[in-house]
């Protein structure tokens, strides 16, 4: 690791080394067995990593090993939820003649990647990605298959539906699963503005799920790298991050791949967001990344995407919570990303008027979940 | 599990109700990292309240300081119920006898921990846990975790009338009402390890004057029942449906209501023989 990335803590510095070779764990005891399930569950990386252990002829022990097997049994319970959604979406929208990309999560599920993208995730809301012109009617025909829109707030309506990339999410009302409904893959007041319809091109059919896709390669990366470098909160920071790094050890080998890669990112006004997320990959995973492609990106991407303060600030935002070297330096780092997210994605005068709206609202009682028994 | 506090209220607590639970030597892996912590900014002297953290973040709202106690049990169960590693979780009281267990699904008000107070401090019962039946697939017993018993309300006194109860303080006026915990009796805490077979699982019910009655209920009726009852039901899929269906094939299933301690532990022997 670089030494750049120190503020990424003993912690996270373990959990990384771990994941990329897991064979190192052999020798370890068992108080740092314990640390590292901590800080695996704490970075939503326990599952990935108990995925990773299998392939390993590595003895873990049995108080570690429950709760690994605890973690690789949720995931497949929720990969399970992902097929049964997936084949939900067809039915409910096989008939539009609409196509009908799934990203992220469902996309790792689904894709016919050998073997399976995302092992050992979990998985949460379903994302979608359909034409624009399409959103009225994906809209009304997942309301006539029981999805209702889970924001009621008149605000909440109007802030996904005037500024944002997606339509608010939708719950089912029988099986309580959330699905969110994309146009595009950034919000419409970012400062980038890559074209969805290439996306959706490229995206390839399922096999016995004729309207449902899955991006591309280059664009799961593209858009797994999009999302985090414009995420404001980094709990599943390294989670991404290891997404990435996972899918560039998977496709980086394949003929064409960089290209490729280059044109889903640069060729679509989202150098700057795939050089900082390349970035972030090689510095904490070592991802493999071609100079030639980072030197291409950095002659592309505005000043904002270059800046070398960035890399460290991420690495403190990333710090886990089971870090016990975590202090004032966290949470700055954690305040720096967040007001950028928030400039990357709105200008100003909406930003601040967003953000005045949501002040007020938090005055109002918030939820919570009480202690109980 | 790893406790750190520096709240003398949650040693007390510990001191006395914990005394007995062996500690497990340092480097040890530690399933639930616990720290209980004073509340930051004012409410650390206004008000002081305390936090519950597990692996160094908040998952609830904080309590009032002196509460600390009640705190540190529901956060527990929580625990419990969230991380259930391996176990199917269900919301019941477990009881044994001589490795036979009775398991008693807790609905509200249902007068779950009265019954299961009186069975563990007056009919030689063992306690394996008041809330939290933890069932493993592998072997199909169910494991115990013996912790003191929450009381509440009415409950508090009846228990308090055995002759072998230990109570903590009251904690009067909590968000669930007054409150207490009865200690588990030494013997169920050193036999902590050894797991049981649910023989039979009741379904009691508290009546105010009602006459005693007892009823076999199906198995099917008892799963549904049950699975409303279960943390972890959805989540363990397949596992956890075949676990809980190997529980009920080995086990009867009643209902039960009564209106008097006399007649509940009646029934239960009742139920429980042959």
């Amino acid at each position: 690791m670089s030494t750049t990335l120190q503020g990424l803590g003993t912690a996270a510095t373990r959990l990384v080394a771990a994941l990329r070779q897991p064979q190192t764990l052999a020798t370890q005891s068992e108080a740092q067995w314990s640390q590292l399930v901590a800080t695996a569950r704490a970075c939503n990386l326990l599952g990935p990593l108990a995925a990773r252990l299998q392939e390993t002829p590595v003895l873990t022990p049995a108080v570690a090993d429950r709760h690994l097997a605890g973690a690789l049994q949720l995931s497949a319970r929720q990969r399970l939820s992902v097929q049964w959604e997936s084949h939900a979406l067809q039915a409910a929208l096989g008939d539009l003649g609409v196509p009908v990309v799934l990203l992220k999560g469902a996309a790792y599920v689904m894709a016919p990647a050998e073997p399976a993208l995302g092992q050992g995730r979990l998985f949460g809301d379903i994302d979608v990605l359909v034409p624009r012109a399409a959103l009225g009617d994906v809209e009304s025909a997942l309301m006539l298959a029981g999805w209702v829109s889970a924001k009621a707030d008149a605000y909440d309506q109007h802030y996904y539906r005037q500024w944002m990339h997606e339509i608010p999410p939708m719950q089912h009302i029988r099986r309580n699963t959330v699905i969110d409904v994309h146009h595009t893959i950034l919000p419409l007041t970012a400062r980038n503005a890559p074209d969805p319809a290439r996306i959706i091109a490229r995206a390839t059919a399922l096999p016995g799920l004729p309207a449902l896709r899955v991006p591309a390669p280059e664009d799961l990366v593209v858009h797994s790298i999009t999302h985090l470098v414009h995420e404001g909160e980094l709990h599943n920071g390294l989670r991404d991050l290891h997404d990435i790094h996972s899918m560039l050890q998977r496709f980086g080998p394949t003929p064409g791949f960089w290209g490729r890669l280059l044109d889903s990112g640069a060729g679509n006004d989202l150098a700057g967001p795939l050089l900082l997320g390349l970035r972030l990959a090689q510095a904490v995973f070592e991802s493999e990344v071609p100079a030639e492609v980072l030197a291409t990106l950095v002659a592309q991407a505005a000043p904002r995407w270059r800046r070398r303060w960035l890399l460290p600030v991420y690495a403190r935002a990333l710090r886990p919570p089971t870090d016990e070297g975590a202090g004032m330096a966290e949470a700055a780092a954690r305040l720096t990303i967040f007001v950028r997210s928030h400039a990357l994605r709105m200008p100003m005068p909406l930003l601040l008027r967003h953000l005045s709206v949501k002040a007020w609202k938090g005055l109002l009682p918030q939820q919570r979940p009480a202690a109980d028994g | 599990m790893r406790l750190r506090s520096p709240l003398a209220r949650l040693w007390q607590h510990v001191d006395t109700f914990y005394a007995e639970t062996p500690r497990l030597p340092h480097g040890s892996f530690v399933d639930f990292d616990v720290q209980i912590l004073p509340a930051r900014g004012l409410r650390r002297w206004w008000h002081p309240q305390a936090r519950f953290l597990l692996d160094g973040e908040e998952p609830f709202f904080p309590l009032p300081q002196a509460e600390a106690g009640p705190l540190f049990e529901w956060g527990m169960n929580w625990c419990v119920a969230q991380r259930a590693l391996g176990h199917l979780v269900m919301h019941a009281a477990v009881v044994a006898k001589d490795g036979a267990a009775v398991m008693m699904p807790g609905f509200p008000g249902a007068g779950k921990s009265t019954l299961c107070s009186s069975l563990v401090l007056l009919d030689g019962w063992r306690l394996l846990s008041d809330e939290l039946a933890l069932l493993d697939p592998a072997d199909g017993q169910v494991h115990a975790h013996p912790r003191p018993i929450s009381l509440k309300n009415a409950s508090i006194d009846v228990v308090r009338g055995f002759a072998s109860a230990r109570l903590g303080p009251v904690y009067v006026g909590t968000r669930k009402g007054d409150i207490t915990h009865a200690a588990c009796p030494p013997e169920s805490v050193a036999r902590a390890a050894e797991p049981a077979r649910v023989r039979w699982v009741l379904f009691p019910r508290f009546e105010a004057g009602a006459a005693p009655h007892i009823e076999e209920i199906s198995r099917s009726e008892a799963f549904v029942l049950i699975s409303e009852q279960s943390f972890n039901n959805e989540r363990m899929g397949e596992a956890g449906f075949q676990a809980l269906c190997g529980l009920l094939s080995g086990a009867r299933c009643h209902e039960l209501v009564y209106g008097s301690t006399a007649d509940a532990l009646a029934l239960v022997r009742h139920a429980c023989e042959g």
